[in-house]
């Protein structure tokens, strides 16, 4: 493997190798070793702590329907964020001032403010306006939060993906005669809509993981507040965070390793103009950090390193 | 018109988010820029350990990070970080422990994926006139990765100064949790909103327009 940063190993760096990887081994055990005794210490790792996990009764009454809640906000909220996002991205591309501005202002607007305080403000909102029943309020006060920034955050990927394009595709468009508005809709907008694909799954994993941030603010029960249920039933504090952990790990990555996927097979067919958007071209964008893709489009070259 | 903001440290509480955002932006690229050059080293078991603690801790939401760090690390394992009797600078100092861990994951990639944007025959054209390997690095690689790195370093302390308001979670009196107070204490809701927007606007907007311009400035042309 060619990296900018050092050539391939000869007998001496193979050498130098093993030994810093014995001593990172050396480190790394003493690191576990000290999870270990901590947990150990404090009685985390005795069975009947886990053992809740292997039994189907804290599933069905508790992580399942946390889980559920999660993703239910998280679908929700990016339905509605989509066609939202869309609009706002086009008319971001408009070519008249008085539509182009204001929602450039608006999305600017949007994306500058923390998911929470749009959470907070809506929850309350609809506290004060509305006659939305308390239980069903933080799902309301959720799905909204992320409604606005998500719309705002897509309105830029939307944007990026017409842009993407050649320039020709509008040319041509134009040499045939279609109209502006028969251009976005059978021109720019189908190929667009492949070319972001897998920056709108990686958008997804912000929005799942953002839905946590009702249940620690806003008593929604999604996965988080079902873990806090769980432990003041089973006194497990410790298992329980691992285990929701583990479960938001293994969603994301199904849900970046399925975006990667989009993204190889959309570069191979070339059905469309190649432009694709990946998670990592949308990085300058989405400012809540949405996950880089694996593989960098630019150079490809290092990619996820070896591992 | 104003006079609901009597009683509420409007600007303390904005204070608390800048130490927060500022602290933890200093801690996350140390551990970032330690993570990232494990990520680039020749070595591989160091390779794959940053790589599994970058996809590991960007998938894991980061109030459940910082939840975990009060519930857990404070109450479960006794972690006082310095501060067993003060509730505030506790609950402070785990919310800064999280924010770091969390963004450092962040920093590590911008920070790999501006070395990635160096290519590879910069590196070959240098040792093919005789540069030694702390001079290909030094002169050639680094001062290049560097450039290409503020853009997106820059989107992560924005990405930070945002997740400050996650701190809220385990009461940390930042800006996130006084809004929360004012607006169900107060008959003001659309008033006290925009003032603490207008607060959130004012802090990353510029920080993106200033840097963003550094970067257009000093970046690469390719």
């Amino acid at each position: 493997m060619t990296s900018v940063l050092y050539d391939a190993p000869g007998p001496g760096a193979k050498r130098r190798n093993i030994i810093y990887s014995a001593l990172f081994v050396v480190v790394l055990a003493l690191g576990v070793w000290w999870i270990y005794s901590a947990m150990s210490d404090k009685g985390q790792l005795e069975w009947a702590k886990w053992s809740p996990f292997t039994e189907s009764q804290a599933w069905t009454t508790y992580l399942l329907p946390g889980l559920v809640n999660t993703l239910k906000a998280a679908g929700l909220a990016l339905v509605i964020a989509l066609p939202l996002g869309a609009l706002f991205g086009i008319a971001r591309l408009s070519d008249h001032r008085w539509v182009r501005v204001p929602s450039g202002v608006v999305v600017e607007f949007f994306r500058a403010i923390p998911v929470l305080i749009l959470m907070v403000f809506a929850n309350q909102l609809y506290a004060e306006y509305t006659d939305i029943s308390t239980e069903m309020r933080p799902l309301y006060a959720v799905v909204t939060g992320l409604v606005l920034y998500n719309a705002s955050v897509l309105a830029e990927v939307v944007r990026a993906g017409i842009l993407s394009l050649p320039k020709g595709q509008t040319e041509a468009a134009k040499a045939i005669g279609l109209r502006k508005g028969q251009t976005m809709r059978s021109i720019l907008l189908p190929q667009s809509v492949t070319a972001m694909l897998p920056a709108l799954v990686s958008q997804l994993v912000v929005i799942v993981k953002d839905t946590a941030l009702g249940g620690a603010l806003l008593s929604f029960t999604e996965l988080l507040s079902a873990r806090k249920t769980l432990a003041a039933n089973y006194g497990n504090v410790i298992p329980s965070f691992i285990v929701v952990a583990v479960i938001f790990i293994v969603l994301n990555l199904l849900l970046t390793t399925f975006a990667s996927w989009l993204e190889k097979r959309l570069r191979r067919a070339k059905r469309s103009t190649g432009a694709v958007l990946t998670g990592g071209a949308m990085d300058d964008l989405s400012v809540t950090g949405t996950p880089i893709s694996k593989t960098d489009g630019a150079t490809g070259d290092e990619g996820g390193g070896g591992g | 018109m104003f006079d609901f903001l009597e009683g509420y440290d409007l600007l303390g509480a904005f204070w608390v988010t800048v130490q927060l955002a500022v602290f933890s932006g200093i801690g996350s690229l140390v551990l970032g820029t330690i993570l990232a050059a494990m990520r680039v080293s020749p070595v591989p078991l160091m390779r794959g350990f940053a790589t599994v603690y970058v996809n590991v801790v960007r998938n894991i939401p980061l109030t459940v990070i910082i939840v975990f760090a009060s519930l857990g690390l404070a109450d479960i394992f006794g972690i006082t970080l310095g501060a067993a009797d003060d509730f505030d600078a506790l609950s402070f100092r785990l919310a800064i422990l999280g924010l770091t861990v969390y963004t450092a994951a962040f920093v590590c990639e911008a920070i790999r994926s501006g070395i990635n944007t160096v290519p590879v025959g910069q590196a070959e054209a240098a040792r093919a006139i005789g540069l030694n390997f702390t001079q290909v690095l030094s002169l050639i690689v680094l001062p290049q990765a560097f450039r290409s790195v503020i853009g997106p370093l820059t989107n992560v302390l924005i990405a930070l100064t945002k997740n400050t308001t996650v701190a809220a979670a385990i009461g940390v009196a930042e800006a996130a949790l006084l809004m929360k107070e004012m607006i169900e204490n107060e008959s003001q809701l659309i008033l006290i909103s925009a003032i603490f927007a207008f607060g959130f606007v004012v802090l990353t907007l510029p920080t993106g327009l200033i840097l963003g311009w550094v970067a257009k400035r000093v970046a690469v042309k390719r």
